[in-house]
């Protein structure tokens, strides 16, 4: 964290970036936070624990109050996913993006069942193998398919509509949400329909989830949210070698109107 | 919770992900805390019915109005002919001065919560 810590102070007293996002651990809550060259000693109170936010999305809304200025970035595997699918919508300017990249502990990785622990470059911390086992998806491919669709009917019955997962989801950017159309969704009823609402939602998520695993976070019913959207991430990829957060210039075969696009 | 503020404006909300009891997650409510802050459908002027509609008046005419007729309804028909509704938008502390007001001031337990109606 230190050189981490000196990197980024560099990079704001030469002008490089005019702020830097990060999170930060104050009494022992953890935040995003913004240093400038004003509060330079806040630099201190810089973190890397299990407690994450979506630092892409709050990048992205920093940015579009202040387009005019480099910003830097704390950025972890997930963050990195996160802001390259942001770059292919076309939500964040990579001219004016300086990235930091953390490498998480095998700790973190194994705490947050992350298969990519580490940014594609490293400004601090060791490059740590990811976990690649999920066991509730090997359970549930397991299950037949009638017990399968009880499981899920019986997840989402638990939902309390909070919006909680499209709200802390980093690649979540439409300003008008089809969760939030009432021909789509009904108002007023608490679970939303099921499976209605949380399929709308996983459609949505399949060109785009990096599988960071916030949307699980924030659930306070506990669904198993990143199951699902693993699940879609494994056929996409089965598919059509496609996987969200690889690469900017990686276009999701969903929005490509082009005849090179194959079905496996 | 936190609020998000940029440029000193509160833009949204954040869960508290190291709460040891809500643990980052929020309801829909609380996801929308900071939208009635800057609402510009909240009152600046206290605002007192006259004549059928409502003027503005001063903070001293109010709460001067108010405190007589709180006062005159509890000596005339007793203590738990009033009730007292709070509010999601107040804080902790602004609920239980309400809680207060109502116990030991107006001496009646009639105190419930918006979110209960």
């Amino acid at each position: 964290m230190e050189e981490l810590k000196e990197k980024v102070k560099q990079a704001l007293e030469t002008g490089t970036i005019s702020g830097f996002l990060g999170l930060k651990n104050e009494g022992g809550h953890v935040s995003p936070y913004l240093v400038t060259r004003d509060n330079l000693d806040e630099l201190e109170l810089l973190t890397l624990e299990d407690k994450r936010y979506p630092l892409a999305k709050i990048l992205g809304r920093i940015a579009a109050k202040h387009p005019e200025k480099t910003l830097g970035v704390m950025v972890r595997g997930c963050d990195e996913k996160a802001i390259i699918e942001l770059l292919k919508a076309n939500q964040l300017d990579e001219k004016r993006i300086v990235r930091f990249g953390v490498a998480c502990t095998q700790q973190l990785a194994e705490k947050c069942r992350c298969p990519t622990p580490y940014p594609t470059q490293i400004d601090a911390g060791e490059k740590v193998k990811g976990v690649t086992t999920d066991e509730l998806l090997s359970q549930i491919e397991q299950m037949a398919v009638d017990d399968r669709l009880r499981y899920w009917l019986n997840q989402f019955g638990k939902c309390i509509k909070c919006y909680g997962c499209r709200n802390i989801c980093p690649v979540c950017y439409c300003t008008e949400c089809a969760l939030e159309d009432r021909l789509l969704v009904p108002g007023g009823k608490i679970p939303p329909d099921t499976p209605v609402f949380h399929l709308i939602k996983a459609c949505h998520m399949i060109e785009r989830c990096i599988d960071c695993g916030l949307c699980e976070q924030a659930c306070p019913a506990g669904i198993p949210l990143r199951t699902i959207y693993r699940k879609m991430g494994q056929v996409m990829n089965k598919l059509f070698n496609y996987v969200p957060g690889r690469a900017v210039e990686e276009k999701s075969p969903l929005g490509a109107l082009e005849e090179r696009t194959k079905v496996a | 919770m936190y609020l998000e503020v940029l440029d000193g404006e509160v833009i949204g909300v954040l869960p508290t992900v190291s709460h040891p009891v809500n643990q980052g997650a929020l309801c829909i409510k609380g996801w929308n805390a900071h939208e009635f802050i800057s609402s510009d459908k909240r009152l600046k002027k206290p605002l007192m019915k006259k004549n059928g509609g409502f003027s503005e008046v001063s903070w001293e005419e109010a709460i001067g109005y108010t405190a007589k007729e709180l006062k005159r309804v509890r000596d005339q028909y007793g203590p738990d002919s009033i009730g007292v509704l709070t509010s999601a938008k107040c804080t902790n502390e602004e609920n239980y001065l309400l809680m207060k007001f109502t116990r030991a001031v107006l001496g009646t337990n009639n105190i419930d919560h918006c979110a209960r109606l």
